[in-house]
């Protein structure tokens, strides 16, 4: 999983049946100091997600389980809107 | 399987139900020396990793929402699995 914000949402009319209904979003992927990191890209919201939320999602075939029919055809879920991050870096532990 | 270092924890209370009662750590993958590789991530806990260790994670669906939740179907797709003490690089 990463974390991400929210940056848009996309309106599509024809799709696949089992995306009526469902929110699709546009998310940047940031780092642990909500830099962004790498292009954005789409994912369905499973989680009443909105613009400007910071959010983590989920890849791959676990993408579609939260949806009622895991036969919902997404590779990207959000799966949690994040309250606050909690970030140190300073305790590197020496193996 | 990867390497990373936990930096820190996120809190989310509008999540899947699958996540309830577990930690979401965030880490910063790492090379076998240390050093930072890529972008930060975020994986569920499941052997209680603290912030500054380093972990073994598993980045695949089926394994990782057993290990996080006790049983497949979760929509996790990466977990911590375990705690480094020692890497030996030959």
């Amino acid at each position: 999983m990463h974390l991400a914000r929210v940056i848009g949402t996309v309106v599509s009319t024809a799709k696949n049946p089992e995306l009526i209904g469902r929110k699709l979003l546009i998310v940047q992927t940031v780092d642990a100091y909500q830099k962004p990191a790498g292009k954005p890209f789409i994912a369905l919201d499973s989680v009443g997600a909105g613009v400007g939320e910071l959010i983590f999602w989920c890849r791959g075939k676990e993408a579609s389980f939260p949806f009622p029919d895991w036969d919902t055809p997404t590779d990207c879920t959000i799966v949690g809107i994040v309250d606050s991050v909690f970030v140190d870096d300073s305790r590197r532990r020496v193996l | 399987m990867l390497l990373a270092r936990v930096i820190g924890n996120v809190i989310a209370t509008q999540k899947n139900q699958r996540y309830e009662g577990s930690k979401i750590m965030l880490l910063q993958p790492i090379n076998p020396d240390g050093s930072d590789r890529g972008s930060t991530m975020v994986a569920l806990d499941s052997v209680e990793a603290g912030v500054g260790d380093v972990v073994i994670v598993v980045q695949e669906g089926w394994c990782a929402s057993t290990a996080a939740t006790g049983e497949p179907g979760a929509a996790i797709d990466s977990a911590i699995v375990g705690i480094v003490d020692t890497i030996t690089e030959n």
